[in-house]
């Protein structure tokens, strides 16, 4: 046998051809881009933020007013006129919302979740499911309008607060957002559970409920954490129906002493308006901020914490996910 | 038995009371005596249909107590789902429908006032795909008497349980890691483990060795044998040596959900009526 015949076209090298390469170099690109784009963000965040600090802003050769690392962690207040720079303030109104949106959303998307994976009939689901997709599609200016006008009245007539802003308000209605996506995240993680285990359950006489709280659940755990953290990322980077249903009045809080730490968890405190982080971001860049002055700055020093925050949940989301994937298979 | 007063009741309401619970003196016989052994399961015309598919064909059977009773067949001819309609594990199927009577010391778990999840407290289950649930040895032996409220001595009850199901020697010191770090046959017998340790009277078995090596598999097998002391255990198996080594009586089912022949193991695989079933044992088809 000849061996030319044989081997005939067994050598074209198709990972090589031009359209193999030209599709392989625009993907890339397309994948590149994204990480560009992010990596130059984080890097005039921290660029601009360094401005604002007394001990940076030499460095990068500006001149003028700036804040110390101290007064920025510590200070009691936040003032956009003058000396008072604390971002402490305003992060504390944000963990206020964070906890108070969490304890609205973390049980009733759960209960939610399991609803749709393990009762609803399939007639059930095919109204619910879209009807949550739903809601988390609304935009966020209609939640914060829906905070003002509706809730904070009820809010009043039950428990009286002063005026149109309270975080109480804004807790509900972050609480109403970010349900979707506990439900939604922890109902696919429910859904992944290996139908093997709720055959276990069952067989060895349980019942739906036993199942579903005893099997589901434990074996879920992974993915509903995660459901928790990503809804209370977004519950911290919530800005339109924070701002309008909090207020932009900031309040003092004094990092340095336990009982403000307390007052976090005060009832009464939540009746009250409040300031979170990114609301003051909003009243920088809507008031007459001149370009390059201490405000201007301490715009990217606040985005800059705010961001620090969102990376530590996202990491310790990745982390609680690996743990427990360990654990669980 | 003297647990026979520990257990949940079957049926709901003031008609439990139709039916003998407690399971008379006398019974616990050797099983290799000769005789015959109470019936404790029986089928009656019993028929069951997935949505238009017909996946029992009016079966009749009786299922001897402290026996092992295997069941064989060609893929799709309705062991699994016979195995699955005495403790209704169908029910969990929206498609599935139920005709006929199957009856548990003489009551019909089809009965309306039949409540599964106490059936099945009765009658424990293992499953092909060895499924430990993601806690801990010691939790996943717990899990059916904590459900029970059984949590006396638990201790002790979950030693037991390890030690019938031959898997105490190799756990004992590790029983609170998860039950998933346990290689296929050891996490098989953590489930048999699981299952006998609420006492059932039958243990229901849907191919308990077919995902496992030869080595776990005889482990398995050696154990049901032990376990038929004690409980009616019902198997479902693929595997015509398996059923011929361990069952004292063999079913045999063939395409289309029909129970072909019924009988002692040894008359089944040595000189069977059906000309079908000895062409299917010796491997013509099938």
């Amino acid at each position: 046998m000849s061996g030319d015949g044989a081997t005939e076209g067994l050598t074209r090298r198709t990972q090589n051809s031009s359209r193999e390469l030209l599709a392989k170099a625009f993907f890339f690109g397309c994948a590149a881009l994204s990480v560009a784009t992010t990596l130059s963000i984080i890097g005039l965040l921290v660029y601009e933020a360094a401005k604002f600090f007394t001990i940076s802003a030499p460095l990068l050769g500006i001149e003028g007013p700036t804040a110390t690392l101290t007064e920025f962690f510590t200070g009691s207040e936040w003032g956009l006129q003058g000396p008072n720079l604390g971002v402490m303030p305003l992060v504390a109104v944000t963990l206020m919302v964070t906890i108070g949106s969490g304890l609205i959303a973390i049980p009733l998307g759960v209960a939610t979740a399991l609803y749709l994976s393990e009762y609803a009939s399939e007639r059930a689901r095919s109204y619910l499911k879209p009807a949550l997709e739903i809601l988390a599609g609304v935009p966020s200016i209609i939640y914060g309008i829906f905070a003002v006008a509706y809730i904070t009245p009820v809010l009043d007539a039950f428990f009286g607060v002063d005026g149109l802003f309270n975080v109480a308000s804004a807790c509900i209605v972050v609480g109403i957002m970010i349900l979707p996506m506990v439900a939604s995240v922890s109902e696919d993680a429910m859904q992944a559970v290996p139908d093997d285990l709720r055959q276990a359950g069952y067989g060895m006489g349980a019942t739906k409920y036993d199942v579903s709280t005893g099997v589901v659940v434990p074996a879920a755990a992974s993915g509903i954490f995660s459901s928790f953290i990503l809804a209370l990322s977004r519950a911290i980077g919530e800005t339109m129906a924070v701002t309008l249903a909090g207020g932009s009045l900031a309040r003092e809080f004094d990092p340095t002493s336990i009982a403000s730490y307390l007052s976090l968890f005060d009832p009464d405190s939540y009746l009250e308006p409040g300031m979170t982080m990114t609301a003051a971001m909003i009243q920088l860049l809507t008031g007459d901020v001149t370009g390059g002055g201490l405000a201007y700055r301490s715009l990217f020093a606040v985005g800059l914490v705010l961001f620090v925050i969102t990376l530590a949940m996202n990491v310790l989301s990745d982390l609680i996910a690996r743990h427990y994937q360990e654990d669980y298979q | 038995m003297s647990n026979a007063d520990q257990r949940t009741d079957v049926s709901e309401g003031s008609s439990g009371d139709e039916y003998a619970v407690s399971v008379p003196e006398g019974r616990g016989r050797d099983r290799d005596a000769d005789g015959e052994a109470s019936t404790i399961i029986e089928s009656r015309d019993l028929s069951v249909w997935y949505n238009d598919n017909q996946a029992l064909r009016s079966v009749s059977m009786e299922i001897p107590e402290k026996r092992v009773t295997a069941m064989v067949g060609p893929s799709g001819c309705g062991k699994s789902t016979y195995l699955r309609s005495i403790n209704r594990m169908n029910d969990l199927i929206d498609a599935a429908r139920v005709e006929g009577e199957m009856l548990f010391n003489g009551k019909n778990v089809y009965d309306d006032d039949v409540d599964p999840v106490a059936l099945r407290r009765r009658i424990g289950m293992v499953f092909q795909q060895p499924n430990p649930f993601p806690k801990s040895i010691y939790d996943n032996v717990a899990y059916g008497l904590r459900l029970q409220d059984r949590t006396e001595n638990l201790d002790e009850k979950v030693e037991q349980a390890l030690r019938k199901a031959a898997l105490w020697d190799e756990v004992k010191d590790q029983l609170d890691q998860s039950g998933l770090d346990l290689s296929g046959g050891q996490q098989q017998r953590l489930c048999i483990a699981r299952a006998i340790a609420v006492d059932p009277e039958v243990v229901l078995m849907d191919e308990p060795a077919s995902a496992l090596d030869p080595v776990a598999t005889s482990k398995i097998e050696d154990l049901i044998d032990e376990m038929a002391e004690e409980y009616t255990v019902v198997i479902v198996t693929h595997n015509m040596q398996q059923a011929a080594r361990i069952s004292d009586k063999t079913a045999v089912f063939l395409t289309g959900g029909e129970l072909v022949e019924f009988d002692d193991t040894e008359k089944i695989f040595e000189n069977p009526e059906n000309e079908r079933v000895e062409d299917y044992i010796t491997g013509k088809f099938g």
